[in-house]
């Protein structure tokens, strides 16, 4: 897909970079989900040109702004939406989505489900930090019970949602989760995600250094286990993967829970698309064609 | 004015109404007739009571009329509704072993059809359908090969027995009203010309084909689902991406997305689903990408009366959305123009690189119109206007870094140059937050009021420019009339002739229907306006959505109106008898009443 003045074998680091440095706390874990991005497409060599990064709205949805790549920072919740329309119109795009879990599993939840079920073909990064940080501090979706925030401030009530069974129950191909502290193995992920030819999904934790006191670098380091670390681990198995999925507490798995590889993409699957992007095509019906329209209601 | 005929067919959903009305319209347009047909009906699949109408002639028929020529009741609470509105020299075709007549008015011709003795009642559920479909066309004057014709391509799926069988019974209901019952004093004529008969709905998705549309999705959403029918049966003949989504927030996004990936982009649904699409067409004008989004209007508020037709949602549009930003708004004037508007509302949202909305309504999306083919023009002009597709078309010297291109370029026109992704050197970021030329966000960290300021005016100089590529509404008739009737979208055909009919009762009446909403063009419809006599708003809701935005344009303020809110289209009879009482000074609000209970 390389065209033009870029030639993607000699992209560095420094060509990834935008045009302003990103405007988060410091210390927070989104800077180093912006540098696995950067790197893992500087070591795919896709031209930046050729990459799309949508987000929604919300601290991580700021990435777009951050990154060279072509990028649509959109409405709250819609990211996953836009991108679809943006893919099927030119499905020659390699299209990344980034945000946070308020806007993917709190406002955006219905496109996410549908997203994957349709197998549309592009990784869509969650910068899970279990906590609304933008609106200063009220509980997200995946904020855990008795947690104490501004909107719930006796403790969470409600239980929080586990973004990897949820995308296994809803049929997508590609699930992982990362940790902004194991920088290789992100970097790795997002590789394995770009490529894999349909839905990827891979939520990250990306601790809230400001508002999350509780899921902190230092809780979860310990924590964190590799799933490339187990042998006999196979992420073909759906059973296995959703299985690993419920594992929270001392132990938390992150790496590549499932992919399969063999259903269509959404693209792929519609024979309108057979002829090249429709971004390409001629817009005109074709005379005969047309003709043929007009005649059946005569 | 021109001589029409006009049937009615009324029965309950399931009883097979749809498919007598489109025998005889098949019947009608081979004559070379025209009609306009519209069916009112409920929101339900079997039971309750649909009616539908066509009226046909050898011009235009611009709506269905306030006159029935044949009634068909398929039952007795069909018969019990209809007949009575019956006038002299129409006639009633009914089963005389189901169905008991109402009281008739003088001059109507009652005809009961012994429907088991024509017919294998017990074989055909629908024998006497086919048998007042045979009695009713030898009645029109109408050779039976014409329905013998239709009758085999109708059922030419289900095998020879079944063709024979139907043309048997329609022969059965031919001969015996030729023994039977007295024809009407005219023969439907016959002309020379050719039509295509169509639902404002396909005429809009058509519209979508003819103009390069490549992307489409929706969510159903009576009365707006018939575009997504005809897009899905004909995407991959046309080469158009059809999608249903979950819902219309997905919708909007998608069709947005798709918009901005560099193709055109529409989407349809009714008021409560543009509701939900508010914050998307927000987007749109932000991030300047252009998309075109169908509003087929229906009885709101809420879920409201899904299957009925009403001109309410004109402030939704005019507001939908926080902010201020450019938007074009046009109301469809009739089923041809539902085609016609769509390349044009595409041209003008491209050059201007916003959001435009299509004020369709239940009338028009689900009535049906005989439209000259020639009207089908699937070669419109298309204007994409500033968008860059490659490295060569831009000009400039944008290559290199994210920011270096100016996506946002402050122009005297407020038009920035649009580059797609996946174009070499204009790597840009479109964002919903309020940016810079670069695309740089200037609402956090950055904030900056002369910044803000800029992007703001720099959005809105695109106003004048619509304005100015957008004609304005033109009076028609004698400018000196008694009464002037102002109207918008889907009222001109029946305004149109309720002017007839004053004028040839000595009323001379003129009409200034507005098609585009935004732009308004308020000067040059307050230089219309200037020395009218009487001006009268007609518009189908309760409120007088369009006499308040007029008057909020343009402090005009009309000498009377005449609305109707009950979910029924007006009838010619309606406006013109509200015109009488409001030129003898009775009222300056007449809300007419629907005598059809449907």
């Amino acid at each position: 897909m390389a065209t033009g003045v870029q030639r993607a074998n000699q992209l560095t680091i420094a060509d990834l970079k935008g045009k302003v440095d990103p405007d988060w706390c410091p210390g927070c874990g989104d800077f180093g989900v912006l540098a696995a991005i950067q790197k893992a497409l500087v070591e795919l060599r896709i031209p930046t040109h050729n990459t799309v990064t949508i987000s929604g709205i919300g601290c991580s949805s700021n990435l777009p702004g951050y990154i060279n790549t072509y990028g649509m920072h959109t409405l709250h919740g819609r990211a996953l939406a836009v991108a679809t329309g943006l893919k099927l119109a030119n499905h020659e795009l390699t299209v990344l989505v980034t945000g946070g879990d308020g806007d993917g599993f709190g406002i955006g939840g219905n496109h996410f489900m549908h997203c994957m079920r349709r197998n549309v073909d592009l990784l869509y990064i969650v910068m899970d930090n279990q906590i609304y940080g933008l609106t200063t501090g009220q509980s997200s979706p995946t904020s855990r019970l008795g947690m104490k925030t501004k909107s719930m401030p006796f403790g969470n009530i409600e239980a929080p949602v586990n973004p990897i069974s949820l995308a296994l129950a809803a049929g997508a191909t590609f699930v992982a989760r990362g940790f902004s502290g194991e920088q290789k193995h992100l970097t790795e992920l997002i590789k394995q995600g770009i490529q894999h030819q349909g839905f990827s999904f891979l939520d990250v934790f990306s601790p809230c250094v400001t508002y999350n006191h509780d899921n902190t670098y230092q809780w979860f380091r310990p924590r964190v286990k590799k799933l490339e670390d187990d042998t006999t681990y196979d992420p073909t198995v759906w059973t296995a993967a959703m299985e690993k999925s419920l594992l929270w507490g001392e132990e938390i798995p992150i790496g590549k829970f499932f992919q399969r590889t063999d259903l269509p993409t959404l693209h792929g699957a519609e024979p309108v698309l057979n002829d090249g992007p429709l971004v390409h095509r001629d817009p005109r019906v074709p005379p005969d064609i047309a003709r043929l329209f007009v005649e059946e209601l005569m | 004015m021109q001589q029409t005929f006009a049937i009615g067919i009324g029965g309950a959903a399931g009883q097979g109404v749809a498919t007598p009305g489109d025998i005889f319209a098949k019947i009608f347009s081979r004559r070379g007739l025209s009609l306009n047909a519209y069916n009112a009906y409920q929101s339900i699949i079997r039971g309750g009571h649909t009616f539908l109408t066509i009226r046909t002639g050898t011009e235009k028929v611009s709506n269905i009329g306030d006159r029935i020529d044949l009634l068909i009741p398929l039952n007795q609470d069909s018969m019990d509704r209809h007949l009575r509105l019956l006038g002299s020299g129409a006639a009633c075709i009914y089963n005389a072993e189901t169905i008991t007549p109402a009281p008739a008015a003088d001059g109507v011709q009652l005809c009961p059809l012994p429907v088991s003795q024509l017919a294998d009642i017990a074989r055909n559920k629908v024998a006497q359908n086919t048998l007042a479909i045979g009695a009713g066309l030898h009645m029109m004057g109408v050779g039976f090969q014409a329905l013998e014709n239709v009758l085999g391509e109708q059922f030419k799926k289900k095998g020879e027995a079944v063709v024979a069988e139907n043309v048997g019974i329609a022969r059965a209901g031919y001969d015996y009203a030729a023994a039977h019952f007295a024809a009407f004093p005219n023969p439907l004529p016959k002309t020379e010309n050719r039509y295509a008969i169509l639902s404002g709905n396909i005429a809009m998705a058509m519209g979508g084909a003819a103009a390069g549309v490549k992307f489409y999705c929706a969510y159903p959403m009576s009365p707006s689902t018939g575009v997504l029918h005809w897009m899905a049966a004909h995407a991959r003949k046309a080469g158009i991406m059809v999608r249903q989504v979950e819902d219309e927030i997905g919708v909007i996004n998608m069709a947005i997305g798709a918009a901005h990936a560099g193709v055109r982009a529409m989407c349809a649904t009714s008021g409560g689903g543009f509701a939900l699409m508010s914050e998307g067409l927000g987007m749109s004008a932000m991030i300047e990408t252009p998309v075109v989004v169908i509003d087929c209007q229906r009885a709101g508020p809420s879920t409201g009366v899904p299957t009925k037709t009403e001109q309410g949602d004109l402030w939704q549009m005019l507001g939908a959305a926080f902010g201020d930003y450019p938007r074009v708004i046009v109301a469809p004037l009739d089923i041809t123009d539902c085609f016609k508007i769509i390349p044009e509302i595409f041209n003008l949202v491209d050059r201007f690189q916003c959001p435009g909305l299509v004020l369709c309504d239940l009338l028009l999306s689900e009535g049906r119109l005989g439209v000259d083919p020639k009207d089908l023009d699937f070669s419109p002009p298309i204007d994409r206007g500033e968008l860059i597709t490659s490295r060569g078309n831009g000009g400039g010297s944008a290559v290199g870094k994210n920011g270096d291109y100016l996506r946002y370029r402050n122009t005297e026109s407020g038009i920035s140059p649009r580059a797609i992704p996946g174009v070499a050197g204009y790597i840009h970021t479109a964002a919903t937050d309020e940016h810079q030329e670069d695309g740089v966000l200037i609402s956090d960290e950055f904030t900056n009021p002369a910044k803000r300021r800029t992007m703001m005016e720099k959005r809105m100089r695109k106003v004048a420019g619509i304005e100015a590529a957008v004609l304005p509404p033109l009076l028609s008739g004698p400018r000196d009339a008694d009464v002037t009737l102002i109207g918008w979208g889907s009222t001109k055909g029946v305004i149109e002739e309720a002017c007839e009919i004053l004028n040839e009762q000595g009323i001379s009446a003129n009409q200034l229907q507005i098609r585009w909403l935004v732009p308004l063009h308020g000067e040059a419809i307050l230089e219309i306006l200037e020395g009218t006599r009487h001006t009268i708003i007609v518009e189908n809701n309760y409120s007088g959505q369009f006499a308040r935005y007029l008057r909020s344009e343009t402090s005009f303020v009309a000498d009377g109106h005449i609305r109707k809110y009950d979910g029924e289209p007006f009838l010619p009879h309606h406006i013109v008898e509200a015109v009488k009482e409001q030129l003898a000074g009775k009222t300056k609000l007449s809300v007419p009443t629907h005598e059809i209970l449907v």
